[in-house]
């Protein structure tokens, strides 16, 4: 055993790469429960992104096109579940589900043709002299495009979510989705946008996988990371800023767990990758402890469905 | 002066009922205009078109003269239209001001708006602090929230949907001097209500309603409320009766009970006292979200309280579960119909059961008696005049006022010792809400002791033999019923919540 192996600094820059998936994930499911809806299709929507976007990458040698692609694949898929849940008033539960096991398969079967193929490589921005400082350097200016789109959006949906006019409407829908029917407000579109900018993050974080965090293709590949994201957007009571710390944390250990096995820790791999649902599983407990707290932060009509009478 | 307001003709059927039959009247600018009506009448679907809300299946209306068909409510805000509801459309985990803003088609920034919002509402006398979270107001600021909602957008017509129901008597007056303001300032008001008196101070004009068709106009100060009621349910009333009575011993002694809500936004009950006797009927009042919800959980066992809190004949049962306490007869019969009295997707059978197996002996070893819940929910149907095809159909299919007698009548047969209701006629229509309150009365000769919680004061001072008032979880001393002025029951409810009014001891 040679804890001395691991270097912070990597274990920091590898740890947000790592995050960086179920961060967008979180992010885009946040949004979505925080109108009022509760997809629990995020793994289904993450690894039909991460085909798509490893496809249309490898296809046109160019992995901006296979992002887009991903973002595309997965909005398109949540649109399935807009429809059937919206419209069709189905359960939302019975409907994410299901949205998960067909994007398994779905993915699988697209993904024939693409096992054991390596995608075009994505390339670092170069910050030039800023990414030779020492400690920020390699922390903060060595990475891609998208973990810095990721730390954006963050910054994004929570402004949004706290100044905007878009903001406040999308939490009226999701806090009582009566009183803004009443006031005029299309809780039906605003719900399905919301669920359609949830897929297109899952299906960003998704071909994140594929493309840079792997970068191949192979079925399940997601491996419980859509879940993961699910649990952050509660561990982190619907605020953005939270998600990330959520995210990183979850990220962290996930690296951490690697490193550990790497530098010959006596620990059982199996216990290390539970951690993260072992933790996820404990914050539920102590937040769900307080009744009263839990339901302060949770959007009121989460889960409800919504039919317009009369 | 032209007419603000004219409607020809409106219908609007929905499958199996026709909602508005050719419903016609006019409203003139500043006229305070009444719509009259018990549940079911109309008049909500007839205010849903004129908001937008709802399409007309025919007829036409004109604002100022011109054709107006609001294609949804913005489009009614736009033209001047206002509305405040009857079930607050607030968001209860947003402040006033976002409040504020989700109304309005294109709020200033938020700093601006705050301001505006003390200015107006200081204007009319409805003071409110636009970063408080709804969640944490009380029903009379949240209404003012409604209120000033509207009057931030300047509008021509301000319609109204039963405003004072949730109100202290102080906090109608409040309200009705906003309104009269209003409408000096030539503001017109159609406003909504089934509360007489309330309509003869306060309105100019008055459409009655009654199965979706105007059956009558009149000038409501110059008729009798009980000549307003008449027209409304078309028959003749006769008020709920019973013989004078003596009090017997004390049953239910309920001493310093301290309980906290589950309910976030809820009303944490705090040392509260009373008695009740054998034939007595104990009436307590208060508005909305005082404590109701938690003081009937509190006696039916949902929440548990210190076991000495609670007392039937002098033992301890504070700390029983409902099965226990509908084994000593305790029996209670909560507001919410579809959910909590009653469980909306279930047969009336089933529903007889739920409540009745353990007085009624409907289960045996584990085992259902089906043929005698049968007997016992038909029963129920047949004294307590229920409207159902039969004892076989889900809960959610009965109106409410059907429902209502059905889930009281439940408990009234199961020959309670105690007998606690929750808001009895809610939603309920006159000649039902007769009945039901007959029927506790007749409950109570034959010597149980009733608790009826109620926001209904008119009802309360028809049947209670004692008064006492919920405020903000503290429950005023009882006192006689007989001889209680309007003014002395709204000190008991607090007076005018949060208002600038002396909080004299009554």
């Amino acid at each position: 055993m040679d804890l001395s192996a691991i270097n912070p600094l990597v274990l920091i820059a590898s740890l947000m790469v790592a995050s960086t998936p179920i961060l967008l994930a979180a992010l885009g499911e946040l949004v979505v429960e925080k109108a009022g809806v509760l997809n629990l299709g995020v793994e289904g929507m993450m690894i039909t992104g991460a085909i798509c976007g490893f496809a249309i990458a490898v296809e046109t040698d160019n992995p901006a096109l296979g992002f887009v692609a991903a973002m595309a694949g997965g909005a398109i898929l949540s649109l399935i579940f807009g429809v059937m849940t919206q419209v069709l008033l189905s359960n939302q539960v019975a409907s994410g589900l299901a949205l998960t096991l067909f994007g398994l398969g779905l993915s699988a079967l697209m993904g024939q043709g693409y096992v054991g193929i390596k995608p075009p490589a994505t390339h670092d921005l170069n910050f030039g002299p800023l990414a030779d400082i020492p400690v920020l350097g390699p922390v903060l200016f060595s990475h891609d495009a998208v973990v810095y789109i990721s730390l954006a959006l963050v910054v994004a949906v929570w402004a949004v979510l706290k100044f905007t006019r878009l903001g406040l409407i999308l939490r009226a829908v999701g806090e009582n989705h009566d009183a803004a029917h009443a006031l005029g407000y299309k809780v039906v579109r605003i719900r399905i946008l919301a669920i359609m900018f949830g897929g297109a993050c899952a299906g960003l974080g998704g071909a994140y996988i594929s493309l840079i965090r792997v970068p191949q293709w192979t079925e399940g590949m997601t491996a419980g990371a859509g879940w993961i994201a699910l649990a952050i957007v509660v561990f982190a009571s619907w605020k953005p800023v939270r998600v990330l710390i959520g995210a990183y944390l979850f990220g962290g250990i996930t690296v951490l767990q690697l490193n550990l096995q790497a530098a010959g820790v006596a620990i059982p791999v199996e216990y290390l990758s539970m951690s993260p649902y072992l933790i996820t599983i404990l914050v539920l407990v102590i937040m769900s402890a307080d009744r009263s707290r839990a339901a302060l932060n949770a959007p009121a009509s989460l889960g409800r469905v919504f039919h317009a009478s009369s | 002066m032209t007419t603000l307001l004219n409607i020809d003709g409106l219908t609007k059927a929905y499958p199996g009922v026709v909602a508005n039959d050719n419903v016609s009247f006019s409203i003139q600018p500043g006229e305070v205009h009444a719509l009259l009506g018990e549940n079911g009448a109309g008049k909500s679907t007839l205010v849903k078109m004129i908001y937008g809300l709802v399409k007309p299946d025919k007829g036409r209306m004109t604002l100022h003269g011109q054709p107006y068909e609001p294609a949804e409510p913005r489009a009614a805000r736009a033209a001047g239209v206002a509305m405040v509801f009857q079930h607050f459309s607030l968001f209860d985990a947003l402040n006033v001001a976002e409040n504020i803003a989700l109304g309005m088609e294109k709020p200033p920034a938020m700093r601006d708006l705050a301001a505006r919002i003390r200015e107006v509402s200081e204007n009319y006398g409805l003071p409110l602090d636009p970063s408080r979270t709804v969640g944490d107001l009380s029903a009379g600021e949240r209404q003012r929230v409604e209120i000033i909602r509207c009057l931030l957008q300047d509008p021509k017509l301000l319609i109204m949907d039963e405003p004072t129901s949730v109100l202290t008597p102080q906090e109608v007056e409040i309200l009705f001097k906003t309104l009269r303001k209003l409408s000096a300032e030539g503001t017109a008001i159609l406003y909504i209500s089934h509360k007489l008196e309330e309509i003869r101070t306060l309105c100019d004009g008055a459409t009655i309603l009654r199965l979706g068709k105007v059956v009558d106009s009149c000038n409501p100060r110059e008729k009798s409320a009980s000549e307003l009621a008449e027209m409304m349910v078309g028959t003749k009333l006769t008020p709920p009766s019973r013989p004078e009575a003596e009090p017997g011993e004390v049953v239910l002694e309920v001493t310093n009970l301290s309980v906290k809500s589950a309910n976030p936004f809820g009303t944490s009950l705090k040392d509260i006292s009373f008695t009740v006797r054998e034939g007595e009927v104990l009436g307590i009042g208060g508005v909305a979200g005082n404590g109701q919800d938690e003081l009937l959980s509190a006696l039916s066992g949902e929440t548990l309280a210190p076991n000495d809190a609670v007392r039937l004949r002098g033992e301890s049962i504070g700390h029983m579960g409902p099965n226990p306490r509908r084994h000593i007869a305790v029996l209670t019969a909560p507001e919410e119909r579809l959910g909590h009295a009653a469980a909306p997707d279930m047969s009336l059978i089933e529903n007889a059961l739920l409540t009745g197996a353990i007085r009624q002996g409907l289960v045996r070893n584990g085992f259902l008696n089906w043929p005698a819940t049968r007997i016992f929910a038909e029963s129920i149907i047949k004294q307590f005049d229920v409207r159902t095809p039969g004892a076989g159909n889900a809960a959610r299919s009965l109106s409410g006022g059907n429902l209502q007698k059905f889930v009281i009548g439940r408990e009234v047969l199961q020959k309670p010792e105690v007998l606690v209701v929750n808001q009895p006629t809610w939603g309920v229509d006159a000649s039902a809400a007769a009945a039901i309150r007959q029927s506790i009365l007749d409950l109570a000769e034959n010597g149980t002791a009733v608790i009826v919680i109620s926001q209904d004061l008119d009802e309360l001072m028809e049947i209670s033999d004692r008064f006492a008032a919920l405020n903000e979880g503290r429950l005023s001393p009882p006192r006689p019923a007989r001889g209680l002025t309007m003014e002395e029951i709204g000190l008991m409810m607090g007076g005018a919540h949060d208002m600038e009014v002396a909080h004299a001891e009554a």
